[in-house]
C-alpha cells in the first residue's frame, strides 16, 4: 500500500513538474470545450439566397418575400435566367437558387396548380437537407395562404379536416443546441485527456529506460499499474468538475439529474479509458506511436458516438460497430443525465455494460502488460 | 554464492547473442565481462537481472534460479544499466528515496553503504537528477543501485562515456563496496579497466574466449612483443603486414605492438628491413603484452 501510494505522489510530482503537459491538461481542454460549444452548431444560417423570376407576378413577389423574411436566407440577387443562376452556383456566390416559372400565377388560379424549381448546393449533404426543410415549410404556409386567397372562398366542396401538429421539444425546449453540445464535448475532453496521458505514461517510461530499472526491483506488477494509472484517474474526475462548472457558468446548461450519479458513472468510465491507454502503451515502444494509435481511436469514436451524427441514421453494421465505443455510452448518459434528470434505474443498463467493458478492457491490459519485456 | 552461468544461449530473430556461455563468479568477487560492442554483455546482463528468458541453459545469482526464483533475485541484486535510467525530473534526493520505499527500505536504513558515494553528491540532493553532470548522474545511479542493500551489483558499462578522473573514481568505489562483500559483475569495453577485476572473462560475439585474472591472461600471448615507433604510422604498419616474418601487428596508442613468428628474432634484422623501407627515426623495443594484445591474439581464432 506503501508503495502504491509513493508511486502515486511520484506521478504527480512528474506531473506537475512537466511544463509543457500542465497547460495541456488543463487550459486546452477550456479552450475546446468554450470554442467547440460555440462553433459546432446544426443550425444553418446566412444562406445565399437567389432567384429567377419569370412570372413577375404579385404573387411571385409574395413568395420571394417570404422568403426575404427568414432570418435563415439572405436573399442576395435575381438572375434573368436559369444558366445565370447556375454559373453563379458553381462560382459558390449562392447556395439555393429558386426559380418561378412563367404563368406561376395564372396556372395557380386556374388548374389550382404550380410548380417551382428549387436548386441547392449539395456539397455539405447535411447543410443541403436542412436548407431544404427551411424552404419546403416557406413554401408550404406560403400555399396555404395563397389557397384561402384564390381558392378558399370559391370552393364549394367540403374542406379536408386541418391537421396540425405542434412539436413540442422535451428537455430541450428552446431546441438550444447548446444544451445539446456541451454535455457531449464535456465527454470528449474527459476521455481524450485521460486517454491521451495514461496511453503516453507507460510508454515515456520504456523511452527513458526507467521501466527497465523498475523491472528489476521487487514491486509487484498490479501496484506499478494502480500507482501509474491513479493519477490519470484523478485528473479525469478533475476535468469532469472544471467542465461542469465551465457548463453551468458559460452555458447555464441545465443539470437536472443528480450530480452524484454523473460523477458514480464517470469514476467507471475512466476506469474504461484508462484501460485502453495501458493497452496501448504496452504495444508501442515510443510515445510517438501511442500518440498515433490512441489519436486514431478517439477519432473513431468521437464520430461514432452519437456525438455529431445520430447513431440512429448509421448503417446496421455501424450501429452494431458502436456498441463498442465507449464515448457513446458516456455521451448518452450525460445527456440523460443532465438534460432528462435520469436516474439510478435509467441509467443502470448503460452502467453495467460500461463497467463489463472496463473489466474487459484493464483485464486485457494488465494481461498485456508483461513484466519481464 | 556469487553467480552461475550453465550453458547460456539466446537468440535474436536471426542472430546468435550468447553461443552456450559457462562461469561462475564467486562471492565478493570483482569479476569483469569484457568485450566489444555487440558481443553480447548486455543481453547476459537482462538475463541474469531477470529481465530477459534465455533460451537454453540455467543460471543462479546469489543462490536464487533466475527463472524460478526471480522474486527473490529482484530482491537482492542491485542493476545499473548502461543508460542513465532514473527519473530526469525527480531530484537527487526523491530518486533515492523513490527507490528505497520502492525497496521497502529507508535510505537511513542502508546509509552506510551509500555514505561513501552519496555525499559527493549530497550538495546536490535538490537539483533534478536530469540536470547533473555525466559522473554525478552515475554516482547517483550506483547510490541507487545500492540503496536496498543487494548482495550481487550488476553493472553495465558504468564508465561508457566518462571522463578518466571519474572512471577511476568509480573503480576506486567498487573496490570498497567489494570489500563489504558485494559480488560484482561489472562489464566494459575498455581494456585497461580489465586489469582492476580480480577476474575476467573475455567475451566476443556471443562466446567466452577465456577465463582468467587479468596476469595469467596476460601471460597467454604466446610470443615476444614489441613496441615500434616511427615517423609515419601508416607506412610502419603497412611495411609490417608486408614483412614475412609478421606474427600479428596492431596500433597502440603512438606505437605499434609487433610479434614475430620466428622463435629467435632479432632486432637488427627488423631495424634493416624498416630502413630499406624508407622509414626514418624508428625505434624498437620489447614491451609486455597487455590485455588488449591477448584478446586480439584470442579474437583472431
Amino acid at each position: 500500500m506503501n508503495t502504491i501510494a509513493y508511486i502515486v505522489q511520484k506521478e504527480f510530482k512528474q506531473i506537475f513538474r512537466n511544463k509543457g503537459m500542465l497547460p495541456i491538461i488543463f487550459i486546452l481542454p477550456i479552450l475546446q470545450l468554450v470554442i467547440l460549444s460555440n462553433a459546432a452548431t446544426y443550425e444553418v444560417k446566412n444562406i445565399k439566397f437567389a432567384y429567377v423570376d419569370q412570372d413577375h407576378s404579385s404573387t411571385s413577389r409574395a413568395l420571394v418575400d417570404r422568403f426575404n423574411a427568414s432570418s435563415y436566407f439572405n436573399v442576395m440577387t435575381t438572375f434573368p435566367s436559369h444558366e445565370k443562376a447556375s454559373s453563379a452556383m458553381l462560382l459558390g456566390n449562392v447556395d439555393v437558387v429558386l426559380e418561378i416559372p412563367k404563368h406561376f400565377e395564372r396556372d395557380f388560379i386556374k388548374e389550382k396548380a404550380s410548380r417551382l424549381g428549387i436548386t441547392i448546393n449539395a456539397i455539405d449533404g447535411a447543410a443541403a437537407g436542412v436548407e431544404s426543410g427551411y424552404i419546403n415549410q416557406i413554401v408550404q404556409n406560403f400555399n396555404k395562404d395563397l389557397k384561402v386567397t384564390y381558392v378558399g372562398l370559391s370552393n364549394k366542396t367540403p374542406k379536408p379536416v386541418n391537421i396540425l401538429s405542434i412539436p413540442s421539444f422535451w428537455y430541450n425546449i428552446t431546441l438550444d443546441y447548446k444544451t445539446f453540445m456541451v454535455p457531449g464535448i464535456l465527454v470528449l475532453l474527459v476521455s481524450m485527456i485521460t486517454l491521451f496521458l495514461s496511453g503516453m505514461n507507460i510508454v515515456r517510461e520504456k523511452e527513458i529506460g526507467t521501466l527497465e530499472q523498475m523491472n528489476v526491483t521487487p514491486i509487484r506488477k498490479s501496484q506499478f499499474i494502480i500507482g501509474k494509472l491513479f493519477p490519470f484517474w484523478v485528473i479525469g474526475m478533475g476535468l469532469l468538475t472544471i467542465g461542469l462548472i465551465l457548463a453551468k457558468l458559460i452555458f447555464d446548461v441545465p443539470m437536472v439529474g443528480s450530480l452524484l450519479l454523473l460523477y458514480g458513472y464517470t469514476s467507471i468510465y475512466i476506469l474504461v479509458i484508462l484501460g485502453m491507454g495501458l493497452f496501448i502503451s504496452n504495444f508501442t515502444d515510443t510515445q510517438q506511436q501511442a500518440m498515433f494509435i490512441a489519436w486514431f481511436f478517439v477519432v473513431i469514436f468521437i464520430l461514432m458516438s452519437g456525438l455529431f451524427t445520430p447513431i440512429e441514421s448509421m448503417p446496421e453494421w455501424a450501429q452494431l460497430l458502436t456498441e463498442f465505443n465507449p464515448i457513446k455510452y458516456f455521451v448518452e448518459i450525460m445527456r440523460m443525465v443532465m438534460l432528462k434528470g435520469s436516474g439510478f434505474s435509467d441509467i443502470l443498463p448503460l452502467a453495467l455494460k460500461t463497467l463489463a467493458y472496463a473489466i474487459v478492457m484493464n483485464g486485457l491490459a494488465v494481461w498485456s502488460y508483461k513484466k519481464t519485456a | 554464492m556469487g553467480i552461475r552461468v550453465t550453458d547460456i544461449s539466446k537468440s535474436y530473430k536471426n542472430v546468435k547473442a550468447l553461443k552456450g556461455i559457462t562461469f561462475d563468479v564467486k562471492e565478493g568477487e570483482l569479476f569483469g565481462l569484457i568485450g566489444p560492442d555487440g558481443a553480447g554483455k548486455t543481453t547476459l546482463f537482462r538475463i541474469l537481472t531477470t529481465l530477459l528468458f534465455s533460451d537454453e541453459g540455467e543460471a543462479t545469482v546469489a543462490g536464487y534460479d533466475v527463472v524460478l526464483d526471480y522474486k527473490d533475485i529482484r530482491q537482492s541484486v542491485g542493476y545499473m544499466p548502461g543508460k542513465f535510467s532514473l527519473y530526469q525530473d525527480l531530484t537527487v534526493e526523491e530518486n533515492l528515496n523513490f527507490f528505497a520505499t520502492i525497496f521497502g527500505t529507508t535510505i537511513e536504513e542502508n546509509y552506510d553503504l551509500i555514505k561513501d558515494i552519496y555525499i559527493q553528491i549530497e550538495p546536490f540532493k535538490k537539483r533534478r537528477a536530469g540536470q547533473l553532470s555525466g559522473g554525478m548522474k552515475q554516482k547517483l545511479a550506483l547510490s541507487c543501485a545500492l540503496i536496498h542493500k543487494p548482495k550481487v551489483l550488476f553493472l553495465d558499462e558504468p564508465t561508457t562515456g566518462v571522463d578518466p578522473v571519474s572512471r577511476k573514481e568509480f573503480w576506486e568505489m567498487l573496490k570498497r563496496l567489494q570489500k563489504k562483500g558485494i559480488t560484482i559483475l561489472v562489464s566494459t569495453p575498455y581494456m585497461d579497466e580489465a586489469a582492476l577485476c580480480d577476474r575476467i572473462a573475455l567475451i566476443q560475439d556471443g562466446g567466452i574466449l577465456e577465463i582468467d585474472t587479468p596476469e595469467s591472461i596476460v601471460h597467454k600471448f604466446p610470443k615476444a612483443l614489441y613496441n615500434i615507433g616511427a615517423n609515419n604510422m601508416y607506412q610502419l604498419i603497412r611495411s609490417l603486414n608486408n614483412y614475412e616474418h609478421l606474427y600479428s601487428v596492431y596500433p597502440f596508442g603512438e606505437f605499434v605492438h609487433y610479434a614475430d613468428k620466428r622463435p629467435a628474432f632479432n632486432i637488427a634484422d627488423l631495424a634493416q628491413y624498416l630502413d630499406a623501407q624508407g622509414l626514418k627515426s624508428f625505434s624498437i623495443e620489447p614491451t609486455k603484452p597487455t590485455i588488449e594484445d591477448t584478446f586480439m591474439e584470442l579474437a583472431k581464432k
